[in-house]
């Protein structure tokens, strides 16, 4: 036995509150990221990942007081992520306690900013998210940005070996022409990603339905699987999540 | 009780302290990197993310090289991830001297491994993974055999003494996950982030008279 996959419930924060109202039976307050959270540390998710959409700084500083209080309670790894464009930035988040902080779209604009990041902070709290879809690039997947609408000159594959070898300790891969789906993960694009560079994949975007995440991770070769809706309507428990991944001869934390 | 988290500029200090206040309400746990309050509290906790040049660098530069020496073989001590690297006599990363407390050298796993199933061994080893205990001790008590833990690091310490080695965990071979010696523990995981295991140790910590 060895290292176990992860699955990692993913949590949109706007304006320091849950969107996309989460469904859990009995839960106070549907939109508190805390008591989401905690939530999922019960089912045993492995880690927990916020992504800020906020449209404004002004708004954006309102999840430092929630990472605090996230981290007071729930003893699990926190990543960060949205509007990440400078280092100040990843040391903000890092200070209010989150653990890994992810960077997207300044890291396009500004490669640099990997590099600096992980040289400050240590490759181990940052990573990549990288949007890819289908394009006419080497690979045969393109990196985008603007939620999937703006093509870059990057080809994902070339482009997450660039930020792995800038020191990215993870590669957050959402493949955009299945996010919001429920088709299930891009699995060729995930496993191609996995086998083109030496840092953990975590495969996102497209799940419905638990067969999805054991094949991302059997078939895709992901390191850890990150859904959101799949978890967040109640309809699976994190726990259920695990069971049919250990069905399947794939290691899990129970 | 007074438990010291020595804060050298490295890594994710308060949530070490945040996991102690859970599981020690009673204690006054403090981050510092005051020589004198480090002395005054009973017990150290010497976390750590990153390189270990950065490491041994900023305790070179606060000042924190003697005080932590002096308190690594009087006070009940866990080191943790960085804070276990740290302890021994050398590390290929940068070719920088540790603290030289125990014998042994810090190395990076290789790259362009596959597990038994074929999977590619990703560097930093990221993730859950099982630690088994080499010996019985107080630090274990109450967890499960093999119980998982949460990892995140690159380099692993090996030709050490066996007799130090506490705990292994495997990925693609087994390295030393834990060492105790005396007064002095190291875990090379983080159980300040591994849910319940990770608390019930740091409370075995925070209970364990050496």
């Amino acid at each position: 036995m060895g290292l176990a996959r992860r699955i990692i419930p993913c949590l949109d924060v706007k304006g320091g509150r849950v969107v996309k109202g989460v469904n859990f039976v009995a839960l106070r307050d549907a939109g508190d990221p805390v008591e989401i959270a905690r939530r999922y540390d019960e089912q045993g998710a492995d880690e927990v990942t916020f992504l800020d959409i906020a449209a404004s700084a002004e708004e954006r500083d309102l999840i430092l007081p929630i990472i605090e209080e996230v981290s007071a309670q729930v003893f699990i790894p926190l990543t960060v992520g949205g509007g990440v464009r400078e280092v100040k930035d990843v040391r903000r988040l890092l200070n209010a306690g989150a653990d890994k902080v992810s960077i997207n779209s300044a890291a396009l604009q500004r490669p640099d900013l990997v590099s600096e990041a992980s040289g400050f902070f240590g490759a181990q709290c940052i990573v990549v998210a990288i949007d890819a879809r289908r394009a006419a690039t080497a690979s045969g997947w393109g990196v985008f940005t603007h939620g999937g609408r703006r093509p870059t000159a990057w080809d994902a594959v070339l482009w997450a070996q660039e930020v792995a070898r800038r020191g990215a300790g993870e590669i957050l891969l959402t493949s955009m022409d299945r996010d919001g789906t429920r088709e299930g993960f891009d699995l060729e694009l995930t496993r191609t990603v996995a086998e083109a560079v030496g840092v953990p994949i975590i495969a996102s975007g497209g799940v419905g339905n638990l067969q999805h995440l054991c094949d991302g991770v059997r078939v895709g070769q992901a390191d850890a699987v990150l859904a959101a809706s799949i978890f967040h309507y109640g309809e699976f428990t994190i726990r259920q999540a695990k069971e049919a991944m250990d069905a399947q001869g794939i290691e899990v934390r129970l | 009780m007074r438990i010291a988290v020595v804060d050298y500029g490295m890594g994710n200090l308060r949530s070490v302290a945040r996991a102690l206040n859970r599981v020690a309400p009673e204690a006054e746990v403090e981050v510092t990197d005051c020589p004198e309050r480090l002395r005054a509290a009973h017990r150290i906790v010497f976390p750590g993310q990153g390189a270990l040049p950065d490491c041994m660098r900023r305790l070179h530069e606060r000042h924190l090289l003697e005080v932590v020496q002096e308190l690594m073989r009087t006070r009940p001590f866990l080191g943790i991830c960085l804070g276990l690297q740290v302890l021994f006599d050398r590390s290929e990363e940068g070719d920088v001297a540790g603290l030289g407390l125990l014998a042994g050298k810090v190395c990076r796993f290789p790259e362009d491994r596959f597990g038994p199933r074929g999977e590619r061994l990703k560097v930093p080893h990221m993730g859950w993974n099982e630690v088994h205990a080499t010996r019985e001790h107080s630090l274990w008590r109450g967890l499960a055999p093999d119980s998982r833990f949460y990892f995140v690091h690159s380099y692993y310490v090996q030709e050490l003494n066996e007799a130090e080695c506490a705990a292994t965990t495997t990925y693609g071979f087994p390295f030393t996950s834990a060492v105790i010696r005396d007064n002095l523990c190291a875990v090379q995981f983080h159980p300040e982030k591994s849910a319940a295991a990770g608390l019930t140790l740091l409370s075995n910590f925070v209970h364990w008279t050496p």
